[in-house]
């Protein structure tokens, strides 16, 4: 199945407010076993492959199995998100393993500001084609036309 | 029997739909003039912000930049070569005037990401380190998220729904042209939204899984555009009777077979080639076969369609598999390197920017290539095309034909238009953009934002001019009926599943996999799917809209018992509308301007000489179709 959970390791987001995967998924895959406390995949052939759940999961008791009809056993792809980075481990079927490591961000997280240090909107601009910031971001000095 | 769900009123006066790039663009513009101007921003979305949209999983480029002012490692464009670039793609016929509105603004979209966070590629003079011609490469696993933050910091997490899925857009009681509202469902909760707002900007992404994907088992999933892109943006515009332009241009992407992982820094950052399986380069074998089509098959780049249109020409004749000679383009980029000690550190970068490519963007593929053991610097990989999807964003240029900015428009497409606002549609206070908005291709993701940021805009403009005395009307009557519509597929459940020992089989309903594994037949065997090397013609089509028509009488009764199966149920609804107008625009071309797309055995060749707009028009007062011809314009020789 496409992305599975590791019952060992999953705790269903107890401590948190809301169970993680459940939260993040795109497709509205994730979904919480309220019994048991754990979550599982709820429809794995609608399932994208994009490791939103991956990454977010508190535990890593999440972790993806190619998609069986065309992707053989025994590879694996396992990443570990930080703030600014992330690390990923690729096992081949053969044992080999390969790790890499990208930057994923430059800024601290919940550090972006969008409208600070820029003008303030003034309402008689609104019929002007300029748009936020412009056209100082565009670092030309006026919007072309034709 | 009623669903009893509890019923939220949300009054605002522009409302967002879909946080994904175009969404999020369109947060942080509206926002900003919402300030003075003294209006409400609200977004929607059925997922949560952080990963929703196409850009979920992250990118591993930038392809839209221009490098106006010299910020590229080369490559310094004008808008007008950037119109010139967009419309070769898509073999002559776009809008000139809405490409060019993007172009301009694009750069400024760059350079906010990059102060945001996004780690862009930089050389040693820091200039941005282009993949190709248009495109700059990222570290972009958390593209999305970045831009989503960017977007909650400029709205406010007040502003800002998600789990809520939109089904409908309700028009004003007064005026059936003019969008007044939406409504949809949480999907976490029993609640019942119901939107009231000036304008309403449609961004909810392009449409997949509207044809049969190749895989059909648990890779189901894996389409090359996103799964949950359910046409939602296109169905919604066509229901409230907008004018939708090249509905019949879909996007096949011929990527790495089976787990769709990108070719793009393949072909242009490591400067690979592709051949069929003996070795040949079937760009210059073929280059005979593709002057069937110039002036096109002679322009640089040359048309995604006519690389296709080569590939396919090859399977035919039994030369596939088509291989992706990744070996050879690693090898020589690590030769250009003299020295020993530093050409094996350039192979190690090499490898780990193959990887990260596949990483950022496409995990799958890199699940399959370590599955099969391929190292991309010892063996090629097979490459093939996808099923076909919709995708206004990317080459590909179905959506609404929207009004342009005043200063670039041709006077000739004023008159469509109830008002002259920027992105709105035919219909009045209903914008749209990124995948929504037609005929302006190769927005990719920061075109999509920056299209957003138009929209929103000319949003803000409308709903404090036209709508200064406006007060969006909708009776309580009408929201009972809307409410008992949208949990329609729950009260049918609840009534029939008594009928059978297995809920899965029952003659009285359809549940929403199987109603898609329907469309999904239809539109492969008769619209020309990936089953029969994407040919179709008019008898076809005619019958696949036979077809279609019993669908659609069945889709009043789709079964749903979760709340995650009414969104699938609502999903699959609004992919169905994308099919219909997707044959009818089909129909409707009388030509094969985009072979490797499609091919009308019925109309082979290219009709150059009566170039021009087919759009498609549903008339909601009166259930019929219309098909509404729009002159080609260019702006730029």
């Amino acid at each position: 199945m496409p992305s599975f959970v590791n019952p060992e390791k999953c705790d269903g987001c107890k401590a948190l407010d809301k169970t993680a995967c459940q939260y993040i998924c795109p497709n509205d895959l994730m979904v919480l076993d309220k019994e048991i406390e754990k979550a599982y995949n709820q429809e794995p052939d609608m399932c994208w492959e994009c490791y939103s759940c991956v990454k977010i999961c508190p535990q890593q008791a999440i972790e993806v199995s190619g998609y069986k009809d065309f992707v053989p056993l025994g590879a694996s792809v396992i990443p570990m998100r930080g703030t600014d980075a992330i690390m990923w481990t690729v096992k081949f079927r053969n044992g080999m393993v390969k790790r890499f490591k990208f930057p994923i961000r430059t800024t601290p997280e919940g550090s972006i500001r969008v409208f600070e240090g820029k003008p303030d909107a003034k309402a008689e601009d609104i019929t002007n084609e300029l748009l936020f910031g412009e056209p100082d971001i565009l670092e030309v000095e006026q919007l072309p036309t034709l | 029997m009623a669903y009893e769900a509890e019923i939220k009123i949300v009054e605002t006066d522009v409302l967002i739909l879909g946080g994904g790039m175009s969404g999020c663009g369109a947060a942080v513009e509206a926002a900003y003039w919402a300030k003075p101007l003294g209006l409400k921003v609200t977004l929607v979305d059925k997922a949560a912000l952080d990963r929703a949209g196409a850009v979920a999983m992250g990118l591993s480029a930038i392809n839209t930049y221009l490098g106006m002012s010299g910020r590229g490692t080369y490559g310094q464009w004008t808008p007008a070569d950037f119109v010139r670039y967009a419309r070769t793609d898509l073999m002559g016929l776009l809008r000139d005037d809405l490409i060019f509105d993007v172009g301009r603004h694009v750069d400024g979209t760059v350079h906010l990401f990059e102060e945001w966070g996004l780690p862009m590629w930089k050389d040693e003079n820091g200039k941005y380190i282009r993949e190709g011609p248009w495109q700059i490469m990222i570290n972009g696993e958390s593209y999305k998220v970045i831009v989503a933050e960017a977007a909650k910091n400029a709205l406010g997490l007040e502003n800002i729904y998600e789990r809520v899925c939109i089904s409908h857009l309700i028009p004003d009681p007064n005026d059936a042209n003019r969008v007044c509202g939406a409504v949809g469902f949480s999907v976490r909760e029993d609640k019942f939204y119901v939107f009231k707002a000036k304008a309403i900007i449609c961004a909810m992404g392009g449409a997949v899984h509207v044809f049969r994907p190749r895989s059909q088992g648990e890779g189901l999933g894996r389409s090359w555009y996103a799964p949950w892109n359910a046409g939602t943006t296109y169905a919604l515009m066509m229901q409230m009777g907008a004018e939708m332009t090249q509905m019949d241009v879909r996007f096949i992407p011929a990527r790495y077979k089976d787990a769709y992982g990108p070719v793009g820094a393949w072909f242009l950052l490591f400067k690979s080639k592709a051949t069929n399986a003996f070795g040949e380069e079937y760009m210059v074998t073929r280059k005979e076969e593709l002057s069937k089509f110039e002036p096109y098959a002679s322009m640089k780049p040359l048309p995604t369609c006519l690389r296709n249109h080569a590939m396919m020409i090859e399977i035919k004749e039994g030369k596939a598999p088509i291989l992706m000679r990744t070996p050879e383009a690693i090898a020589a980029l690590a030769e250009s390197v003299p020295d020993e000690k530093e050409r094996a550190k350039k192979f190690k970068e090499l490898e780990a920017e193959a990887w990260e490519d596949f990483l950022d963007m496409t995990i799958s593929q890199a699940i399959l290539w370590a599955a099969e053991n391929i190292e991309p610097e010892k063996e090629p990989s097979e490459i093939m095309p996808s099923e076909p999807v919709f995708i206004g964003s990317h080459s590909g240029s179905a959506g609404a034909w929207v009004c342009g900015p005043s200063d670039l428009m041709p006077a000739e497409y004023k008159d469509a238009f109830p008002a002259q606002y920027n992105r709105m549609t035919t219909v009045l206070g209903l914008f749209t953009c990124g995948d929504g908005a037609g005929a302006s291709s190769h927005k990719f993701s920061s075109g999509s934002f920056t299209e957003g940021r138009i929209a929103a805009k000319a949003a803000c403009r409308f709903a404090s001019e036209v709508c200064a005395d406006y007060k969006p009307e909708i009776s309580e009557d009408q929201v009972m009926k809307y409410r008992e519509e949208v949990y329609k597929p729950f009260a049918i459940f609840e009534q029939f599943k008594g009928a059978t020992t297995d809920p899965d089989i029952n003659p009285n309903y359809i549940r929403p996999h199987m109603f898609m594994f329907r469309l999904q037949k239809i539109m492969d065997e008769y619209a020309g799917g990936w089953a029969n090397g994407y040919v179709t013609s008019d008898k076809m089509l005619e019958r696949g809209l036979l077809k279609i028509q019993f669908l659609k009488e069945d889709s009043e009764k789709l079964a749903a018992e979760t709340l995650h199966e009414l969104q699938r149920a609502w999903e699959n609804v609004h992919r169905m509308w994308m099919a219909e107008a997707h044959l009818r625009g089909l129909l409707a071309k009388k030509e094969t301007r985009y072979p490797g797309y499609y091919y009308k055995a019925d109309y082979p060749d290219l009709d150059e000489a009566n170039k021009k707009f087919t759009n498609v028009r549903f008339n909601p007062q009166s259930g019929e179709w219309e098909v509404i011809e729009r002159p080609f314009i260019a702006l730029v020789d």
